[in-house]
């Protein structure tokens, strides 16, 4: 109990320090410089830069066919790219084929070897180095240790369900204790609980082997739970490349905003920029807004306001505190998710926006309810200016 | 609806089966025959067994059948596996379309007009036909048939495996060997019994390629009956019968059973 408990303390104090892409002193290492992928007439990457430090769990997200799969397959040398450098610890990878790169990778199939059993198939990497038989046999006991398979050693890939099959590729990815993992969805073909319990487990395992993970994911609550930094691509560019909460309390573009999470955007002109405060007026609501933000921009540009659902607020009478932002609406439709309960509230222009509310008492009959005449109202630092 | 034998279905069996085996079942029976007339039942006997051993001209057929067949669908299933995995991998290289389309014009060439084709090139390139002419001929024809059996267990092998390899070191040669070929490795098996049994019993592009001292069996077989059917050919054909039989079974046994399994992986995958 004592040791689990310095262990998290000790995970803790690097988790909450952990930023050396601050650290203007730090060399990453993994850096795409400019780097550029066509495949025929399509462009999958466009000139993606991007630093990746050592330790760092760094996740890859976007829709399918963003270019995130094809950017890991560079590194693990599978494509080359077309234009623009790749290099691992300070070496140029171009001409370095994937069976001489110090990374490894977890495939979105698992690719487990079926004519090879668990055991063989985690020492297959380790053969290929011409490592030691009792070496590569206290490694393999180690790895299936560490995922907890050491029962299952003898058995064949199909005598094994989709957790544990989940489990080997990893063991087997990890056995030559790679520079970087690589994890192409790795947790896609699990089910919802399985796949949360092993995202804590790969973020502990991570922490443990010291180690350097690249994830590729479509699943944004997977980047979001699992990575230090995220890099959402769309049509083979980088959009945003920042921490998890960066991404998504202050994201950079709309795409963003709109791909984590649920938003409310809220057209208007901006009427004032100054210092830290930013007046917008809209066409769906009567009252002028104010969002605690400095915006590159000045009085006449239009811009939008980017409010996330659990961030507004409902209520059947005017708010008393005059700085809150202030729409008027009627209650559309009600969600009620046990948790929360959502609240779709129509505004008077027309346009529906989205309301999150914690259900914080046991109430049955509900305090609001449909088409009833609500205030929604959100504080100045609760929303972000987009232009 | 009514499951199960009906009159029509019985009837449709026993007329089909009688068609198809028929003639071979009194080939079989009459090489136990006694007698020396092969029309004539005259008691049980194996005697025309141990004659084949002496009669040297069939013997002799018979060994050089077996070394060309050998010789010729190791070849055919090296080279085929070759294309299959060319064709397979390699994308859309120029002359792709070209190139599978002519590997398989042979399955649906008449033997006469490969046989004779490859008469000419024998004559023109002044080749002395004999034991390598018809060798060289089966491998032609029987490539083919190796080429569609591998690919059609390549189409769905997943080349993630392959890159799995490549990904934990090992280089490209050392994984076809490692990974790849143990995994097609039945489909790779029975295009060569498929071979095999194609060489085995081919008569016409034989007797185009071949030359003195190079008399196949089933050549062998073919005069000889023109001169009249004796009980010795009946017996070099019930054993002829059952090698074909025994190989087909296998092929196809094999085939069966790593489908199977592929099926049961695939299954365990999807339901994870």
């Amino acid at each position: 109990m004592a040791a689990d408990k310095a262990r998290k303390e000790t995970i803790g104090a690097v988790r909450r320090s952990f930023a050396p892409w601050t650290d203007p002193t730090k060399t990453p290492l993994i850096r795409f410089e400019n780097v550029v992928k066509r495949f025929g007439d399509f462009t999958a990457v466009d000139h993606v830069s991007l630093d990746i430090y050592e330790r760092e769990f760094f996740a890859l997200l976007g829709p399918s066919g963003c270019g995130k799969t094809t950017l890991m397959r560079m590194l693990a040398g599978f494509e080359e790219p077309t234009e623009g450098r790749l290099t691992l610890a300070g070496e140029d990878l171009a001409g370095v084929p994937p069976y001489r790169r110090p990374v490894n990778m977890m495939f979105q199939s698992y690719a487990l070897f079926p004519h090879m059993n668990v055991e063989a198939n985690i020492a297959f990497g380790l053969k290929q180095d011409k490592m030691g038989k009792g070496e590569i046999d206290a490694r393999v006991e180690e790895m299936l240790k560490l995922v907890k398979l050491e029962k299952f050693a003898k058995r064949k890939p199909h005598q094994l369900s989709g957790g544990q099959r989940q489990r080997v590729a990893l063991a087997r990815s990890l056995a030559k204790r790679p520079k970087v993992l690589l994890l192409d969805e790795p947790l896609g073909a699990l089910d919802k609980k399985l796949r949360e319990e092993t995202q804590f487990e790969l973020m502990d395992l991570q922490m443990d082997l010291g180690m350097t993970f690249l994830i590729v994911t479509h699943d944004q609550e997977e980047a979001m739970t699992v990575a230090d930094r995220i890099a959402v691509m769309n049509n083979g560019v980088l959009v945003q490349v920042a921490p998890p909460s960066v991404i998504y309390e202050q994201p950079a573009s709309r795409y963003v905003a709109d791909f984590i999470g649920e938003v409310n955007l809220i057209e208007g002109t901006i009427t004032q920029a100054s210092h830290d405060e930013t007046r917008i007026s809209s066409p769906v609501t009567r009252f002028p807004l104010v969002v605690a933000q400095t915006v590159a921009c000045k009085a006449g540009d239009t811009a939008c306001i980017a409010i996330r659902p659990e961030k507004l607020r409902i209520a059947l009478e005017p708010p008393a505190d005059p700085s809150e932002n202030l729409f008027e609406g009627e209650i559309w439709d009600i969600g009620y998710l046990g948790d929360l309960s959502i609240y779709h509230v129509e505004l008077a222009c027309g346009q529906r926006i989205k309301v999150s509310q914690p259900n914080l008492s046991r109430m049955v009959a509900r305090p609001i309810s449909w088409d009833d005449k609500v205030w929604v109202t959100f504080a100045p630092h609760a929303g972000v200016v987009l232009t | 609806m009514r499951k199960g034998l009906t009159w029509f279905n019985i009837t449709s069996i026993v007329l089909g089966f009688a068609f198809l085996y028929i003639p071979i079942l009194l080939l079989v029976i009459y090489s136990f025959n006694a007698s020396r007339l092969v029309t004539v039942w005259a008691g049980f006997s194996t005697q025309w067994y141990w004659a084949l051993l002496e009669n040297e001209q069939l013997m002799d057929a018979a060994w050089v059948t077996l070394r060309i067949a050998f010789f010729s669908s190791l070849v055919a299933t090296v080279l085929g596996t070759m294309a299959a995995l060319t064709l397979t991998r390699y994308g859309r290289f120029p002359g792709r379309t070209l190139f599978s389309g002519m590997i398989y014009a042979p399955l649906v060439m008449p033997e006469v007009i490969t046989g004779l084709s490859l008469l000419l090139l024998f004559v023109a390139v002044n080749f002395d036909r004999g034991f390598w002419t018809v060798l060289l001929a089966h491998i032609t024809f029987t490539m083919c048939f190796v080429a569609v059996v591998v690919q059609s267990r390549l189409v769905t092998f997943d080349r993630a495996l392959e890159e799995a390899a490549l990904d934990l070191g090992c280089p490209p040669f050392k994984t076809f060997f490692k990974i790849t070929l143990p995994l097609i490795l039945p489909a790779v098996v029975s295009g060569f019994m498929l071979a095999f049994t194609l060489s085995l019993d081919d008569l016409v592009i034989a007797s185009f390629t071949t030359g003195p001292g190079a008399t196949t069996l089933p050549m062998r077989i073919y005069s000889q009956v023109r001169l009249g059917v004796t009980p010795e050919i009946n017996a070099v054909c019930t054993i002829l019968i059952a090698i074909v039989t025994v190989v087909v079974i296998i092929a196809s046994v094999m085939t069966k059973r790593a489908e199977n399994q592929r099926q049961a992986e695939e299954r365990a995958a999807m339901t994870g």
